[in-house]
Formats: C-alpha cells, structure tokens, sequence
C-alpha cells in the first residue's frame, strides 16, 4: 500500500487519491473559434513519460487537487504542491 | 529447421532428444533492412512473419531490447474473445480469432488455442438488460453469442456462488462459445519461428535509442548494438511506444498503466471455461497445468514498472473469492504486472505516425493477446503498401482529432 502526501491533510492511502492528468495542459481559449487538432491536443495527448512525472492529482476526501512530482518507474514520490496557490 | 510433428516427438524419443535444432537463429544485425520492427512481442513478430508470408517482403528485422515474448506478450492472462460491441472492433477481433482458429497449422506449432468459450456475468436485472443489448449487437455483428439465465449458468460453471444473497447475486450473462485461451509463449515462440524460417532477422538484446532522420523522413535507427538501416519502421512496443514517440519527435494519446495478474497452485479440474465478472472486478480461467490464471482491472497509478501494487490485489482476489468460495483457501504461485498502453477510447491505434517513414501498432492495452494475429496481419499491410486494409482504417491515429473515436470502454468493461 502506497502512501501519498497531500498538502492540505498530510499522508494518506493511495486508495483516496484520484489521478487527474499531466500538469501542465491549458485549456483552448473557447471564446476564439478552436481548430479540431487543438482540441484534439488538449483532450487527448499525453506526455506518459518514463521518469519523472508532474501531474495533477485529487486527494478525494478533501476534494482538493494538487499537483504531485513522482517517478514513474521506482514510484517514488518527489513533492506534492497545492494548486490553489496558482501553480499552474 | 525440423518441422514439428507427432512423428518427430517419436522420433526425438527413440534419439533421447539429440536431434531438435534451435528454433530460430541469432543473427548480428545487417547494415539496413528493408523493414525494421521495433518490439519482438506478438505483433512484432506476426507483423514480420505476414510481411514475409503475405506480402513477400523477407529483408525484415524485429529488433527486441530484451527477450522475444518477454513483455505483455509473455505476461498476459491468454483470453482470446471477439464479444465487442461496435462494428469496427467486432471485424478487427473476429478476424483475429479466425485467425487464431487456424493458426497452429498455419505455423506449425501447437499454439494451444482453446475454444473453451467465455461467459460475461450480470448481476442484476439491468446488468441483464445489457447483455441481451451486448448480446443483439454481437449477434449483428457476426458474432458468436449465447444469451444465458441463471440456471444455464449454474451448468456452465458448477463452482460459482449462485446464491440469490451475494453481495452480487448473478443473473445471467452472455456467452461466447468460440472464445479461449491459448499458450502466450507458444504464439510468440511460432510466429518467431516461422518468421525465422522465411528469412526474418530476430535480434534480440537491441534496445532502439532513438531514430535516424534524413530531410524529415526517418531512414533507420540507433540502436545498443549500433545504427540499422530501414526502408520503413514498424513500432510495436505496446507500453513504451510514448517513449519512442519522444525519441521521434511524434505525439501519442497513451498513457501506461500497469496491468497485474495471477496464478495459482495447480489444481484438479473446476473450471472449464473463462469467467468474467464486471461487478467484482475479476475474470479467471483454468490453465493445462490446473494453476488458475487470475486478471482484473488497471491499476489507477500511471507506471512503468513492471510490478503491482496492493489495491489492486485485494479488489481481484476478493472478487475472486465472492465469485468463487470455494477457491478461498487456494495459495497463489506467481504474481506479476505488465505495462499496458492505454488509449482514450480502449481501441488500438494502427497506421501513421506523422512522422514520415515511422508506422504504429499500438494502443492495444488490456486486450491485444487476442488481437495478435489480426495486429500482425493488418500491420504487414500497411507497411508493405502504405494503405489500410478496410479493417484497420477505423483505427487511424486520425480518429482523434475527427471525433470518430471506437468507445469500447464502455463496452467492454474490464473484460481482456
Ligand atoms: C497482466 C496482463 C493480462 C493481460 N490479459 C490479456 C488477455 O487476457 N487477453 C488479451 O487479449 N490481452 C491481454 N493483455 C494485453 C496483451 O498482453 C497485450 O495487449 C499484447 O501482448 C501486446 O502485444 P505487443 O506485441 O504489442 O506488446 P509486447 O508483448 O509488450 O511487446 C513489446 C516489446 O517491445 C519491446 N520494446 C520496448 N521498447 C523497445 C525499444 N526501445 N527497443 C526494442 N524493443 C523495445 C519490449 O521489450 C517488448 O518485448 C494482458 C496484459 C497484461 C499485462
Ligand atoms: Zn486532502
């Protein structure tokens, strides 16, 4: 069982964490006419890298998201910052 | 090579088995080959061997970065099954269990195909609901299917909890009469072999480490074992094809995750089937040996290591034992996890990459064992003429920037 650190209520069980995407993805500006690629790039293209990974996660007892920094091969997490602070 | 028959066992025993030869070579890489595949899983390997068969393309070269067959290929839970829902994943699995179906003549190795059938289990009247609507659209779609109650599947499986006041009481579900299992090893081993024998290079220990492009079009690989000349390149590397894309410079909707299974001590036959059951998270089947063969769902960690993780464990296990009290007490023998590519829709993704000269096969996730001689078949295709065969054209990377995805998630649930 892996434990995951939340910035607001510490660590707690993998089991209530949900992952969310890659950090980092903007959202199309939807108030300019969008292109089907960008679309496309946004919904569906993934980083997936091997090593180390940002990505936004949700602690789903408290309902919050943050952003981890965990390697995705020895799943060694490496930070976990709140998104509330305007990370991204 | 010694062709494989009754008559050559007899043979080999009265010899005390001095006379097999090595079922494939090992030879150094050549400067280029026509077409490099990178991945000596299944599909690599049935992509090489239809290129040869089918298409006569024979200066071919699967390069491996470590063993054939020893990623999902060798790690995979054997369900082979064509129950989807859409026309478009009905004629690429179907295709592939017809092919499976001839398969062991066709390479003259005993692939061990098992047309045991598989039965999807419904726990509730709108899960039985469901299965008649899974049920018409296989049957639609050519399909093989039986539309089972309860007391047709006490029959079937005699092992199952078949109380009305399980946590998931079982209501029904839907059969598929010529799904199975077959030997992982042994289609990987066979289409090695019978690549081999057509004059394929299986190179095994070659890691790709990145791509050679020449005015934007990619003409060959760097490799451990140094720089291979392609005319054009096939990647099937199924969990690692995003890293290959960041070597290309190409863009994936993948996302690995690892998959896990297990397997049990060997037991007298109780199990004469494979059992699925959407509710509980857990589908097991009786291997040759006795050992029961045990999968489940994703873990929900994106991962590259090969291994499992707890949660996981406990969700398929308890499943297991709800679904079958009996088998409570039965020890594990080996636990494992494979690291699978997962797409958007659960659909495979065959055809260009956007970068000129490099194909892919890949995306095929929990469910591509099944899918293996199709993949191979419809991948030989396109390499060898740059079109898609009708089969394979839904598949397009395209599709996601279209919109015309082939959702089977939904349809197929956990199922492999
Ligand atoms: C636990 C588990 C259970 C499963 N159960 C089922 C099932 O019941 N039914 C079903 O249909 N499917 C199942 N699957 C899915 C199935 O195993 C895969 O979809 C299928 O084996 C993929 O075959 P492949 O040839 O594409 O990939 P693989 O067999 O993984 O082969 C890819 C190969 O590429 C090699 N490679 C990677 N990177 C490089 C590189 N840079 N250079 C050279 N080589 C490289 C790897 O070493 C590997 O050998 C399961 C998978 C798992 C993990
Ligand atoms: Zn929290």
């Amino acid at each position: 069982m892996q434990v995951f650190p939340c910035p607001y209520c510490g660590p707690r069980n993998e089991t209530e964490f949900r992952y969310i995407a890659a950090a980092g993805k903007t959202r199309p500006d939807t108030t300019q006419p969008v292109q089907d690629q960008d679309w496309a790039r946004y919904l569906y293209r993934q980083r997936n890298e091997k090593g180390a990974v940002r990505e936004v996660w949700m602690h789903l007892t408290c309902g919050e998201l943050f952003v981890m920094e965990r390697d995705s091969v020895t799943m060694e997490v490496l930070g976990s910052t709140a998104l509330r602070d305007g990370v991204e | 090579m010694t062709r494989y028959s009754a008559f050559a066992v007899f043979r080999e025993g009265l010899r005390r088995q001095k006379g097999w030869k090595p079922a494939w070579r090992s030879p150094k890489p050549k400067k280029a080959y026509d077409v490099v595949i990178i991945g000596g899983g299944g599909h690599g390997l049935a992509t090489a061997f239809y290129l040869a068969k089918n298409h006569g393309i024979r200066n071919v070269a699967v390069l491996e970065k470590g063993w054939l067959g020893g990623g999902n290929t060798g790690r995979n839970t054997t369900a082979i099954r064509s129950n989807y829902f859409y026309p478009e994943s009905a004629a690429l699995y179907d295709f592939s269990v017809k092919l499976y179906e001839g398969l062991s003549r066709a390479l003259n190795y005993n692939v061990m195909f098992s047309q045991r059938g598989m039965i999807v289990l419904a726990h509730s009247e709108h899960d039985m609901e469901m299965a008649t609507r899974q049920y018409n659209a296989m049957r639609l779609n050519g399909v093989d299917a039986v539309l089972m109650g309860r007391d047709a599947v006490r029959r079937l499986v005699p092992v199952l909890d078949m109380s009305l006041d399980a946590r998931f009481p079982i209501h029904g579900g839907v059969f598929q009469p010529r799904a199975g299992t077959g030997r992982h090893d042994a289609v990987a081993w066979g289409y090695a072999r019978a690549a081999d024998r057509l004059g394929v290079d299986l190179i095994q220990n070659c890691a790709v480490q990145g791509f050679v492009m020449e005015a934007g079009r990619c003409v060959g690989v760097q490799t451990s074992r140094g720089e291979i000349g392609a005319g054009i390149v096939g990647a099937a590397v199924a969990g690692h094809s995003s890293v290959l894309a960041q070597m290309g410079g190409y863009h994936l909707p993948i996302q690995s995750y690892v998959l896990q299974a297990f397997v049990s001590e060997p037991l007298k036959p109780i199990l004469d089937t494979v059992v699925l059951a959407p509710a509980l998270g857990t589908y097991v089947s009786q291997s040759d040996k006795g050992g029961l063969v045990i999968g489940g769902g994703l873990d929900r960690v994106p991962a590259y290591g090969q291994r499992g993780n707890m949660p996981m464990q406990e969700t398929v296990l308890g499943g297991l034992c709800e679904m079958m009290p009996a088998l409570a007490r039965v020890k594990l023998l080996r636990h494992w996890g494979g690291i699978v590519d997962v797409t958007p829709d659960s659909s495979p993704i065959l055809g260009r990459s956007g970068v000129d000269g490099i194909y892919l096969n890949c995306g095929w996730g929990t469910g591509g064992f099944k899918a293996i001689p199709a993949g191979g078949y419809l991948f030989a295709h396109l390499l060898a003429t740059g079109q898609h065969h009708d089969i394979s054209r839904p598949f397009d990377l395209s599709r996601f920037a279209s919109g015309a995805l082939v959702d089977e998630s939904a349809a197929s649930g956990i199922a492999h």
